[in-house]
């Protein structure tokens, strides 16, 4: 055994569809490279199942650059694994140890039903986007780069919240599988610009209400979410919603 | 209307009933504290203050029902979002790990269920005279007419080492309910910005810990016999 690859023991999540009961399968991954990510040591355990026959294991995965936002898994107990600031396309195997037994789950919520295996549906997030997480501008000529000036402090707080790539690990990770963090990251982009402003009441309101129609659970100011999300939202951005839409429901008629 | 309904049906909504109930019975248990503390001023100051509150009943009344009112929006509230917390993950992890969560955070749905059970033992102790019957029945001479002796019944009632452990723990309790639950707070009413967060969690520990050691102080007064 080299330094340079690894074997560890998966016990994976698997569930046939929505409808299914699942259960954990254990497998063994041999001759893993330590410059894998995760989901490349997936790879490697579906090529052999493929080879044997078996249904490979189905999981989300896009870019696996860290900006896409689809995929998932729950390592271990955490959302996105051990790492700080990481999506699971960006963990690697360096981050375990030669013979490691790795849990891997879907994210557990119920506004995100389990479709196979790892694979989630998190259309939930995108009904949220479609009441109220855009700004309406006219289509025309572009505007002058400068002509809108946004001071600094403000654009680099947007620019903060808008680094959410939705995900759903606040979700996956919090006690209480409440959207507060995913919610408050985009109210809080949008709020922050001046192009933002005239929809600020409607689209606090109708976001908030859709995440709670989902079946989210509620903020108990834990923190989790913050902890394990892979863009580092913090903590402010809830206690700005919070502030938004009490504002708005005082003005509401 | 809207407004209403935006605040009551809301989650968000909700979290600021949490938080505006929670602020105001915290603001109480201070002053409670405050008024007990003068035993430690003697018999006759802390007497002609309980007397003033009974004698006062256009402060008293509404002081009772607010206060009732505060505890009820408080707990429904709390037990409301609760099941609908653990209705939102109908199939729990493997291992459950809550990361970055204090230990305070996690228990104040606990830390509540106790101080509710306590709230019910204490007016059944010095309200009700459910616990020591005697307690309600000392009187004391207040400029010439018989009062009632609250200041015996305080030192009777804590003599006892069971009833005062029972009031000890529960005030550990309490402490570990506000040490999250006031900072959690300014968070749900959207006032804990990044400047001031640090502030406000020490606020909330020390607060929580004044409150603890102020109340603690009578009860162990008392056993030590400092108070008699
Ligand atoms: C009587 C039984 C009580 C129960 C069952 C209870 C329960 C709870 C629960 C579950 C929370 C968390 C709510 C959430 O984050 O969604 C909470 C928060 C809080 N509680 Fe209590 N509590 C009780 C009594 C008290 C008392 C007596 C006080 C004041 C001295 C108090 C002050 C607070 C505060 C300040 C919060 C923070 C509210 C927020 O997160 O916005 N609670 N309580
Ligand atoms: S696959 Fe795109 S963020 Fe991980």
């Amino acid at each position: 055994m080299s330094e340079t690859t690894m074997n560890l023991t998966l016990r994976v999540w698997r569930q046939k569809n929505a409808q299914s009961a699942g259960t954990f399968v254990e497998y063994e991954a041999k001759n893993i490279s330590v410059d894998m990510s995760f989901l490349e040591m997936l790879d490697v355990v579906n090529e052999e199942l493929t080879a044997r026959g078996e249904d490979p294991i189905a999981f989300d995965h896009d870019c696996r650059e860290g900006i896409c936002g689809m995929c998932s898994l729950t390592i271990n107990g955490k959302a996105h694994g051990p790492l700080e600031a990481t999506t699971t396309c960006q963990l690697h195997m360096r981050s375990f140890k030669n013979g490691d037994a790795i849990t891997v789950e879907p994210w557990r919520a119920k506004p995100f039903p389990v479709i196979k295996d790892l694979v989630t549906d998190r259309s939930a997030f995108d009904r949220i986007i479609q009441v109220g997480g855009f700004v309406s501008v006219s289509t025309g000529g572009a505007p002058d780069g400068n002509a809108l000036p946004i001071p600094k402090t403000d654009a680099d707080a947007a620019m903060d919240a808008a680094q959410c790539i939705g995900c759903g690990a606040c979700v996956a990770a919090c006690k209480n599988a409440s959207a507060m963090l995913f919610v408050a990251a985009k109210v809080g982009h949008l709020g922050l610009l001046p192009q933002g402003q005239t929809e600020r009441d409607r689209r606090v309101l109708h976001m908030v209400a859709q995440m709670d129609e989902e079946g989210f659970g509620n903020c108990t100011n834990i923190g989790s979410c913050s902890a394990v999300c892979p863009k580092e939202i913090g903590q402010d951005f809830i206690s700005r919603l919070n502030r938004d839409f009490l504002k708005a429901s005082l003005r509401a008629k | 209307m809207k407004t209403l309904k935006l605040i009551f049906l809301s989650s968000l909504g909700r979290k600021y009933v949490m938080a505006i109930s929670g602020a105001l019975l915290f603001l109480f248990v201070i002053g409670h504290m405050l008024g007990n503390l003068q035993i430690f001023l003697g018999k006759d100051f802390l007497n002609a203050y309980a007397h003033f509150l009974k004698a006062t009943p256009e402060l008293l009344w509404p002081a009772r029902i607010g206060l009732l009112v505060l505890a009820i929006l408080h707990i429904v509230t709390a037990v409301q979002l609760a099941i609908e917390n653990r209705r939102a993950r109908p199939l729990a992890y493997d291992g459950t790990k809550i990361y970055a969560a204090s230990f305070a955070a996690q228990a104040i749905l606990f830390s509540g269920l106790v101080v509710l059970a306590f709230i019910v033992y204490h007016l059944l102790h010095f309200t009700f005279g459910k616990i020591q019957p005697e307690a309600l029945t000392y009187t004391v001479m207040y400029k010439g007419e018989p009062i009632h002796d609250v200041y015996k019944m305080m030192v009777m009632g804590f003599s006892n080492p069971w009833i005062s452990a029972i009031y000890l723990i529960c005030m550990g309790l309490l402490c570990l309910h506000l040490s999250h639950g006031v900072s959690s707070l300014f968070q749900s009413l959207g006032w804990k910005t990044n400047a001031y967060r640090n502030a406000i969690d020490k606020f909330a520990k020390i607060s929580a810990l004044i409150i603890f050691l102020g109340n603690c102080a009578i009860p162990v007064a008392i056993l030590l016999g400092l108070v008699k």
